[in-house]
């Protein structure tokens, strides 16, 4: 058997991937297959599934209506086509505001001596090792009305004698944003400080001594090798922005409602599967279009620097 | 302060922290001064401060203490970018997402001249280095080198006062690395640029220098053509690095004119000529290259010392004998096979006479 192996390549092969393939067959494929199955039915009036084949459930999704005021039999509805667009353009604002707060970090660390790099990494990592949902409710803590940053605020007014009305900040898309940076920016940071870290240091002598100044040796030289890490990063940022519904339940309430809430109500609360099912195809459709397109223009960040 | 000197160091120090926390002089009080239009060498071994010099001179280190002058200009302050110099890095450093192109064109891009003028003046780079048509390459597509060339095109194309090269061949076959000596050289005589290049290799800056500087911890030790370097060293430690040398400590036992006396305690007394003045029982070395030497064959008016033959080896061009005196003297004596089948000079054991003039040894005290 284990001769037989030895001379096998390509039973090798299939002997290295099939507990992944299993793994992936067993708990994607299928359920992916059965979603699409589900999504195309409809939904009994106890909630569950009626096996049927219809589009009815994506037609709704794009906005078509039936219940119309009076005079009308269909209608458009932007409600759902409202909470894609949403999602989308907040996973874009996300990874841009992550990515500009990454880059000077990883930069930072990159440049630091050796010995310090380290230490500043764990540092990165450190929140990590929290449960996210707690971090979560430490920013509701913070955001809330009567939370921290409003006391602080109270305080320093009534220091000056001024009024003070609380801002409202829990509960707005700026604190769904801010949750979603929280969350991710680590996952920015490491792969921008694997490229940065990889450039040869007599590269940015080279630029000097060919006559580039500090800010033209970033733009020509930094930026560009680095863009690797970039690129890895956003599509470590991008998708599962997309997909999030923690963050926003708990810092958007009612009033950020993302893709991913949609999905969740319809399973949880609406106890409409076949709708759920379509929402989540058309989110995982929408992200694919979208990192298709970005991948055939920036690669998969895999083309690291080679010096 | 005359512009003759393309660079001029003066009494420049550098100094480094060491992990450790102590400091290290890398450069210790080195004065020297690079004609316009020489092929100038930095020769020593690795920490000898080379490197550091070069560094300081492109603009990469600042200078502790001293001054380092471009064509009388100061410019020991002065960052990299500002400075009319351009550098070939020991392992190029081309930019790997430029293409050939672009790596070229970067410093005159810098400088601002257009993009017709610098697509001309690269091709005409890539001509002077051999590798025409290579303008949409990448480097990770190129041989080490053709990355060589590249890097090469790189800094000449900027028409730099002065250029750089630190062991720009160190990382190239031996085969290679004699073709791009000669080329560089020629190169160098073509465009009549002062080249400034750093090696640990004493044939690489023989072969290729109009001067060399041999440095050692940090100081110049001597700073001369090759011929001198080779012929007239100034110290043990210049001709110990610059090829094969025999020495031979003794003490000196008076002096006529400008012949000196000199003891060699067990092995006998030798009479060397030297333009300097000794003073009786100083402490000297007699220091004689191997080729300078002969075994078993007398030179009229020459010194001429016994010992026994302890090895033979058979190179090919020549043979050595290494030869130990009745002190505790050694020397390697070679001898050229110039005729077809030449039979050895002598076998392991036998008593031979090594022979050589008053003039060619070299006289040394440090």
């Amino acid at each position: 058997m284990i001769n037989w192996l030895r001379r096998n390549k390509s039973a090798q092969g299939t002997l290295l991937i099939s507990p992944t393939l299993v793994f992936m067959i067993g708990l994607l494929i299928i359920p992916l297959i059965l979603t699409l199955i589900i999504s195309f039915g409809k939904r009994s009036a106890d909630g569950n599934v009626i096996y049927s084949f219809g589009l009815h459930n994506y037609i709704r999704l794009l906005g078509v209506s039936y219940n119309c005021s009076a005079g009308q039999t269909v209608c458009y509805d932007p409600i759902y086509t409202q909470i894609l667009w949403r999602s989308l353009t907040l996973a874009f604002n996300s990874t841009v505001v992550v990515i500009l707060l990454a880059y000077p970090l990883a930069y930072f660390i990159a440049r630091s001596h050796p010995s310090r790099r380290n230490t500043y990494l764990f540092l990165v990592l450190v929140p990590l090792w929290t449960n996210f949902v707690i971090r979560v409710y430490a920013w509701m803590m913070l955001l809330r009305t009567q939370g921290l940053i409003n006391s602080a605020l109270a305080w320093v007014a009534d220091l000056f004698g001024r009024p003070f009305t609380p801002l409202e900040m829990l509960y707005t898309p700026g604190a769904v944003l801010i949750g979603m940076v929280y969350e991710f920016l680590p996952f920015m940071i490491l792969p921008i400080y694997t490229s940065l870290e990889k450039i040869d240091g007599s590269l940015y002598e080279a630029a000097a001594d060919l006559g580039a100044n500090a800010v033209r040796t970033f733009l020509r030289v930094t930026l560009p090798l680095s863009a690797p890490g970039m690129v890895a990063g956003t599509v470590l940022v991008f998708i599962p922005v997309m997909g999030a519904f923690v963050v926003s339940d708990l810092l958007g309430g009612k009033q950020v409602i993302l893709v991913g809430n949609l999905i969740q109500r319809q399973f949880l609360d609406a106890r409409d599967p076949t709708f759920g099912s379509a929402a989540s195809l058309i989110l995982m459709a929408l992200t694919l279009v979208v990192m298709f397109f970005y991948t055939r223009k920036f690669g998969f960040g895999e083309e690291i620097a080679i010096t | 302060m005359t512009d003759e000197f393309a660079v001029e160091m003066q009494d420049v120090v550098k100094r480094f922290t060491t992990p450790e926390g102590g400091i290290l002089a890398a450069v210790n009080h080195v004065t020297m001064q690079i004609r316009d239009g020489e092929f100038f060498s930095l020769l020593g071994p690795s920490g000898c401060g080379k490197t550091t010099s070069l560094r300081m001179i492109a603009g990469f280190e600042l200078p502790t203490e001293g001054k380092i002058l471009i064509h009388g200009k100061d410019v020991s302050q002065i960052a990299p970018f500002q400075r009319p110099v351009n550098t070939v890095f020991q392992q190029y450093a081309l930019f790997p997402h430029m293409t050939v192109e672009q790596n070229i064109g970067f410093g005159l891009e810098m400088k601002g001249v257009s993009k017709v003028e610098r697509s001309a003046r690269v091709s005409e780079a890539l001509e002077m280095v051999r590798l025409p048509g290579m303008e949409m390459r990448k480097p990770k597509q190129l041989s080490g080198g053709q990355q060589q060339r590249i890097a090469l095109a790189r800094a000449l194309v900027n028409k730099p006062e002065v250029l750089l090269l630190d062991e720009p061949l160190g990382a190239l076959d031996l085969k290679l690395r004699k073709e791009m000596q000669l080329e560089l050289k020629s190169l160098q005589r073509e465009v009549g640029i002062t080249f400034i290049y750093v090696t640990h290799d004493q044939e690489e800056a023989l072969t290729m220098s109009d001067r060399i500087a041999v440095m050692s911890k940090g100081v110049a030790l001597q700073v001369d053509k090759p011929e001198a370097i080779y012929e007239r060293p100034a110290t043990k430690f210049v001709a110990d690095f610059i090829g094969e040398t025999n020495f031979l400590d003794g003490v000196v036992r008076g002096q006529t004119g400008s012949t000196v006396e000199v003891d060699l305690p067990g092995t006998g007394t030798v009479y060397i000529e030297s333009s300097r003045t000794f003073a009786n029982g100083q402490q000297t070395t007699v220091a004689v290259r191997p080729e300078k030497m002969t075994l078993n064959r007398e030179i009229s008016g020459g010194n001429s010392l016994t010992g026994r033959v302890e090895e033979v080896i058979y190179i090919g061009t020549d043979t050595h004998y290494g030869v130990r005196f009745a002190g505790s003297h050694k020397a390697r004596v070679r001898e050229q096979n110039v005729t077809q089948g030449q039979k050895a000079l002598a076998s392991i054991g036998d008593e031979a006479i090594v022979s050589f003039t008053r003039t060619s040894p070299r006289l040394l005290t440090e």
